[in-house]
Parts: structure tokens; C-alpha cells; sequence
């Protein structure tokens, strides 16, 4: 709040004629109370639950016991979790290499208005319609080594151990949610690309610009907010994604897929450390804050300048 | 107008207030003067259980036993948190082990030893004894007895020239050679990807060389207890088949919730499967024609030479159990414990399992399991876990939670040859 009025000020000092500020615009701010009492009850007091029970041993019977630091410490120099940190980082960076990407080419590619564009892109938002459950069962079954994919079809080198190799297991799972989530990161720069003013493209025809050069320069630049709005829900989105990777490898073969929320759920429902998976519970949140926050600062997106000066 | 709309606001917040509230509430079947509840699994025994309640509440209605029904992985997740809250079902369905002692260890069950005598009478004692800690009975159990069982396709093993399931470890490797010399890929089908499965052929290993001491050890909490020799040795045995290619080089992705691993013996893909007596039913639903064509063998997992465990010996799980909650009020309890003794194990409790392809844990049900569609394969279960000297729970059961999960993780890097016997047995030092 702070931060965002000190960037604001200087504007708003140059700003020509001084208007008198406006009482109160808007409806009254008890219109948000539900909401705000929603969001207490479901998000503010079980978060301070979990960071208390991450000080306490508690295996789910019983009651919970004061354990000072012993699950910070334990957890944290367990090569579990180190395994499982390292694990998370991976998946979010590949996702991101994989999604964004390729979504942002989709997204341009369908924001065209040809025919045979429109056709594809509702064959490519199928996979929104699908639950990642689903989705996890039924990719199980068509990667299964022995009566999958490739036996269907008598292609042997689809025969892989996918699930089951712990070096194809990861880039396996990279793939499967790339296929859950492209489709929605898509829709997201169609949108985006549609809102472009055709006249800037036309500027630059008429300069001599092809395809590539307005794409780089007029198109990229447009995207910028989006890519930004894009990326947070990857990179957030991949920190935390648990149910697919659940029903898939369910953290195997071995510990080569247990990413943190992973990790943080065999704790607690498997093991019945429930300190020790708060304390998971606990990092993933304020890693996952940090990380949303330093995007919408390095984005610049608290400004959120417009991409259309002199238009 | 703008005073409205604060009342509005007002009314809004109120009311979500109200119904966070209700929602924070719950029922409480611990109190008393409501009737005995049960929380049953579906799938596997449902048939049989649905029909003894069913029987049960029309009979004695007023000591009516209220049911709801859960699948097999959310009641697991349910249920500790219930018993912890102490608003546990009366009767507490369980895996007997590790979480039966959590719950004795909390006073959440109560003692059934002196209450349900002429019950006990009535049943196979190594089932039994898996409901009992330190002496004192705490569950009874309430379905067919689950022994894991070397499954084999006999066209496949013909065809390599493998006479008969393996009765040694050692001919066990050489069957193995001779399918693969055979063509075969995946000699013996071994669902990786879902980890338990593994955790059966360190079971029978574990047993066959060391007797089952060799875990008890583990169980009674002795230092070094995964290090002792005898464990090394059933491990490195684990190495040997992986590395000699028992179980296919893809075993990792082959998923036992599907039946991938049941599908692998069926169609001819491989000679041999080491799994739970509930395969069976699917043997009969996925593939009748195979059941029925007297190629589908079973047998007991071969003995290890110069070992010190029985060969009679099984592993598996003994059965389902019941449990009392200590939280029920004493009208609750009581209607529990006459519904165990009176309704559990009788004529028609055990007809119904065995229709169903289930193996019932009671003693002299000989006849009624020669009588029925399933003969061959029940009458050698039965005999399995009537004759076994001892029956060893799965090992996640029996562990501690905490010590479970990590068991089936470093398991499957032991297969994966991702962690040494050495490495392993080390890393499950540390964990205990």
C-alpha cells in the first residue's frame, strides 16, 4: 500500500488540473465483509494454525506436544526435503520454459481470425474441460510400457519405462501438465493479442516491417503485462501443484518426483508427522508469496503503464 | 438508500458468520443416546458386510448399527483424524498393526480379550494373534484372509520349459533364465510403480531366510535391526532378481491398481506374479477363460536353502479388523460387542465370503469351501493360512506410520538399483 502510493505521488502532483478528491467512490467497503470474513476464516486462521503446529510433534491422535525448533531443524537438514526443494525448483523452471513459450505462440497463432484457427483453438481448450485426476489416470494407462500408447499403435520406441525411470519420470510429468495448462495460458495471450490495435500493425507495414519485426516489436511489447500475469500463475502455480504428480508417481519411482507439496502430504497423511509437514506447508508459502511479489515488482505491473501512449 | 446498503452489507456478513459457524460444528457420535455407528470400506468384502448389517438392523432393532460407506484411501485419511478428535465411529474398521498399537497406545480401542471368548473360538489363531498387542485383544477380524500367493501362467512357463512353479529360491533364478532365454521379457510381472507390491518379495525373502524374527527385530525397535545379516542376504537376493532380469527392465511404470501387473500374467506376457489372494477375483472378472483354462497356477513362495524361516510361513494381510472405540458411550459399546459376538462368523457370514471368491478366516469351513465354484483355489488358500505357523502383516502395516512410508521410498530405489542392500539398509536404520 505503501510502497504502491510513494510510486504514485510524483504522478499524480503533475497531473494538470487538481481535482478535489472524490469522497468515496464505489459501493461501502462493508460490501467486502463476507468475503473478507471468508477469507479470514479459510485462509488467515488455518495459515496461523499450520505455523503453530509446525513447533509442535503431532502424529494425528492425540494432542499436539510443544516441540520448540525440532521439526525446522529436522526437516530442513533432512535430504528429503533438500531433494524435494531442488525438485520443486526443476519443475518450475522447466514448466516455465516449456509453457510460456509455447503458449504465447498458440495464443498469437489463434488470436488470428481465420476459420481453420478458430477450429483449432476449441480443439486446444478440451484439456480445461478435464480434471487433473482424470487426467493422471488416463496418461497412467496410455504411457503403461506394456499395454499403452505404443502397443496400440506398434510403435516399440513409445515402449518406454516413462513412469518408472527415475531420469523420464520428471520430463514426463513437464509434458503432462504443459498439456494441462498451455491451453489456458493460451486463451490468455489470444485475448491479449486481439486487444493490439491493428493500426500499429499497419504503421509498420507501411514502414516496411515483416512478420518477425512486428512481432518482436509491436507484438512482444504489447504482451509484456500479460507475460507477466502468465508467469505468476506458472511459476506460483508449478511451487504448489500437487494432484497430478499425486495420481501419476504419487512422488515415486523412488523420491524422483516428490516436489515440495508432495512432500509436504506423504509427511503429513502417510507418515503422520503433521510438525513436519507444516513446516513444508509453511516454506511453500512464503516462498510462493516471495515469488509472486518479486514478479509484480520486477514487472513492474504494480505501475501497470499503459502499452498504448499516443494511440 | 445508503443506510440500506449497509443493512445489506450487514445482513451479508451475518449470515456467512452463521454459516461458518454450523459449519465448525459437526455431530458428535460420541455422545450418548444415539445409536452404534460403523464407517465399512467399499469394494473388496462390501457384499458381505452390507448383508450381516443389513441382517443385524432388521433383527435387533432396538440396538441398530448406523453405516456409511467409504472408499479404501479416503477412509484411511478420515479415519486417524476421527479417532484423534474423538469422534470416531464405534466400530473402527483397521489394518491391525502399526496404527491399531497408535490407537491402543492413546486409549482410543478398548480391550476385547474377555468379551468376545466364544468368537475368538471360532477363528484361525494365526489371524488372531495379528489383533492382539502385548497379549490383549483389541480387533477381530472382520473379512477373508489375504495371504500373497506366487501366481503362475503354466502356458508360459511350459513353453520355456519350466516344469511347475519354483520350489528354491535357486530354481526360481533358473526359471527366470530359462524365460528370458525362452523370449520372455518380464519373467515374473511386478507392478513397481505402485511400490507395495515390492514390498512383498522382501516379506517372503525377508522370512525365508531369517524366520520371522529376522523382522521382529525391526518391530521390537533393535538397533540395527535392517543391518543384520540375515536381512543383507534377502536383500541382496532382491538385487540378484533385479539385475538378472526377473522383472523386465519396465517394471517401474507397471501400475497394480489398473491390474497391469494381473494383465501381464494373464495374456502370456509373463510366467510368474507375486501378489495378494484378491488377485484372483481378478483373474475371474478380467479374464475368465484364462481362470477356467487350468493354466492359471498358484503356489507358496519358494524356500531359500540353508534357511532358518518355515516354508509354510505367509505373508500378507490376515485379514480386515474390527475395532471398539473407547470414545463410544457404554449403550454404543455394548450393541458393538454383541454384534461381534452374535452376528460375526456365522453360517451365513461365511457363505456369503466365500461365494464371493473370499477366503474365510475361520476354522472347519473345509466343506464349505469344497462345495463351491472357486474349490481349487480356495481350498489351497485356506490351507495356506490354516497351516501356516506363522503370518506375517505387510510390513507398512506393521511399522509405525512414520517408518512406513519410508520403507516403501527407499524399497524403490532398492529396485531401481538407485541405493545398495548396504545403502538401503542404512537409510532404514536411520528412519526407525
Amino acid at each position: 500500500m505503501t510502497v504502491a502510493d510513494r510510486v504514485r505521488e510524483p504522478r499524480q502532483s503533475t497531473s494538470p488540473p487538481a481535482r478535489p478528491r472524490p469522497r468515496r467512490l464505489g459501493p461501502s467497503l462493508w460490501m467486502s465483509a463476507p468475503a473478507m470474513g471468508f477469507f479470514a476464516f479459510f485462509a488467515v486462521v488455518p495459515l496461523a494454525g499450520v505455523v503453530i503446529l509446525s513447533f509442535t510433534t503431532w502424529d494425528g491422535l492425540g494432542t499436539p506436544e510443544w516441540a520448540g525448533t525440532a521439526n525446522w531443524t529436522s526437516v530442513l537438514s533432512d535430504p528429503v526435503t533438500q531433494h524435494a526443494i531442488t525438485l520443486s525448483v526443476i519443475l518450475t523452471v522447466a514448466s516455465w520454459l516449456v509453457q510460456c513459450p509455447t503458449s504465447l505462440l498458440l495464443g498469437v497463432f489463434m488470436a488470428g481470425r481465420q476459420r481453420y484457427r478458430a477450429v483449432y483453438s476449441v480443439l486446444l481448450f478440451l484439456p480445461l474441460l478435464f480434471s487433473a485426476a482424470a487426467v493422471g489416470i488416463a496418461y497412467k494407462s496410455l504411457l503403461d510400457p506394456n499395454f499403452g500408447l505404443g502397443t496400440a499403435l506398434g510403435i516399440d520406441s513409445l515402449n518406454q519405462d516413462w513412469l518408472g525411470d527415475p531420469s523420464l519420470s520428471m520430463p514426463m510429468l513437464v509434458f503432462v501438465i504443459a498439456w494441462c495448462f498451455i491451453p489456458f495460458h493460451s486463451l490468455l495471450y489470444q485475448a491479449a493479442a486481439r486487444q493490439i490495435p491493428r493500426s500499429m500493425y499497419e504503421a509498420a507495414t507501411i514502414d516496411g516491417a515483416g512478420r518477425m519485426t512486428t512481432f518482436f516489436h509491436i507484438t512482444l511489447p504489447q504482451l509484456k503485462n500479460t507475460i507477466v500475469t502468465s508467469s505468476t500463475l506458472m511459476i506460483v502455480g508449478s511451487l504448489t501443484y500437487f494432484d497430478l504428480i499425486f495420481v501419476m508417481t504419487n512422488g515415486g519411482p523412488g523420491n524422483a518426483t516428490r516436489v515440495m507439496p508432495l512432500d509436504m502430504y506423504l509427511r503429513g497423511f502417510r507418515s503422520y508427522d503433521m510438525g513436519g509437514a507444516a513446516v513444508v506447508g509453511v516454506l511453500l508459502v512464503v516462498v510462493g508469496l516471495a515469488v509472486s511479489y518479486l514478479l509484480n515488482r520486477l514487472g513492474g505491473s504494480s505501475r501497470m503503464d499503459s502499452q498504448m501512449e499516443g494511440l | 438508500m445508503r443506510g440500506n446498503k449497509r443493512l445489506v452489507a450487514i445482513g451479508a456478513a451475518a449470515s456467512a458468520a452463521a454459516l461458518v459457524l454450523s459449519a465448525c460444528g459437526g455431530t458428535d457420535p460420541g455422545s450418548g443416546g444415539e445409536d452404534a455407528s460403523a464407517w465399512v470400506l467399499t469394494g473388496g468384502s462390501e457384499a458381505t458386510f452390507r448383508s450381516s448389517f443389513e441382517t443385524w438392523n432388521s433383527d435387533n432393532a432396538d440396538q441398530e448399527i448406523a453405516t456409511d460407506w467409504f472408499a479404501n484411501d479416503a477412509y484411511k485419511e478420515k479415519i486417524r483424524t476421527a479417532v484423534g478428535s474423538g469422534s470416531a465411529p464405534t466400530l473402527i474398521f483397521n489394518w491391525a498393526g502399526g496404527a491399531l498399537t497408535d490407537y491402543v497406545g492413546n486409549d482410543d480401542v478398548v480391550d476385547l480379550t474377555s468379551r468376545t471368548k466364544e468368537l475368538q473360538e471360532r477363528l484361525v489363531p494365526s489371524v488372531l494373534e495379528s489383533g492382539k498387542i502385548d497379549g490383549k485383544l483389541y480387533a477381530v477380524p472382520n473379512n477373508n484372509a489375504q495371504p500373497v500367493i506366487l501366481f503362475t501362467n503354466n502356458k508360459v512357463l511350459e513353453g520355456a520349459g519350466v516344469d511347475g512353479p519354483p520350489t528354491t529360491f535357486d530354481e526360481l533364478l533358473d526359471d527366470v533364465a530359462k524365460l528370458k532365454r525362452a523370449g520372455v521379457d518380464t519373467p515374473i510381472a511386478l507392478a513397481g510403480q505402485s511400490q507395495w507390491p515390492e514390498l512383498m518379495w522382501i516379506q517372503y525373502l525377508a522370512d525365508r531366510v531369517g524366520g520371522p524374527e529376522t523382522f521382529n527385530a525391526v518391530i521390537d525397535g533393535k538397533p540395527d535391526a535392517w543391518s543384520s545379516p540375515e536381512m543383507l542376504k534377502a536383500l541382496g537376493m532382491i538385487t540378484q532378481l533385479v539385475d538378472a532380469g526377473a522383472f523386465g527392465d519396465k517394471f517401474g511404470s507397471v501400475v497394480a491398481d489398473a491390474n497391469a501387473d494381473a494383465a501381464l500374467l494373464h495374456t502370456g506376457k509373463s510366467g510368474m506374479l507375486l501378489q495378494g489372494a484378491w488377485t484372483y477375483s481378478n483373474f475371474l472378472t478380467d479374464a475368465p477363460d484364462f481362470a477356467d483354462s487350468g493354466d492359471l497356477g498358484f503356489a507358496n513362495f519358494p524356500s531359500v536353502e540353508g534357511g532358518k524361516g518355515d516354508p509354510a510361513n505367509i505373508v500378507g494381510n490376515p485379514a480386515n479388523f474390527w475395532s471398539v472405540s473407547a470414545k463410544a458411550s457404554k449403550e454404543q459399546q455394548d450393541t458393538a460387542v454383541d454384534y461381534l459376538n452374535d452376528a460375526m462368523w456365522d453360517e451365513k457370514y461365511v457363505d456369503e465370503l466365500i461365494k464371493n471368491g473370499g477366503v474365510p478366516v475361520t476354522v472347519g469351513a473345509e466343506d464349505k469351501i469344497a462345495g463351491s465354484d472357486q474349490a481349487p483355489f480356495l481350498t489351497f488358500a485356506y490351507d495356506m493360512v490354516k497351516n501356516a505357523p506363522n503370518f506375517q502383516l505387510s510390513w507398512d502395516q506393521a511399522l509405525p506410520a512414520s517408518q512406513a512410508q519410508a520403507l516403501l521410498t527407499n524399497l524403490s530405489q532398492l529396485f531401481l538399483g538407485q541405493k545398495t542392500p548396504e545403502q538401503f539398509a542404512k537409510a532404514m536404520n536411520d528412519a526407525s
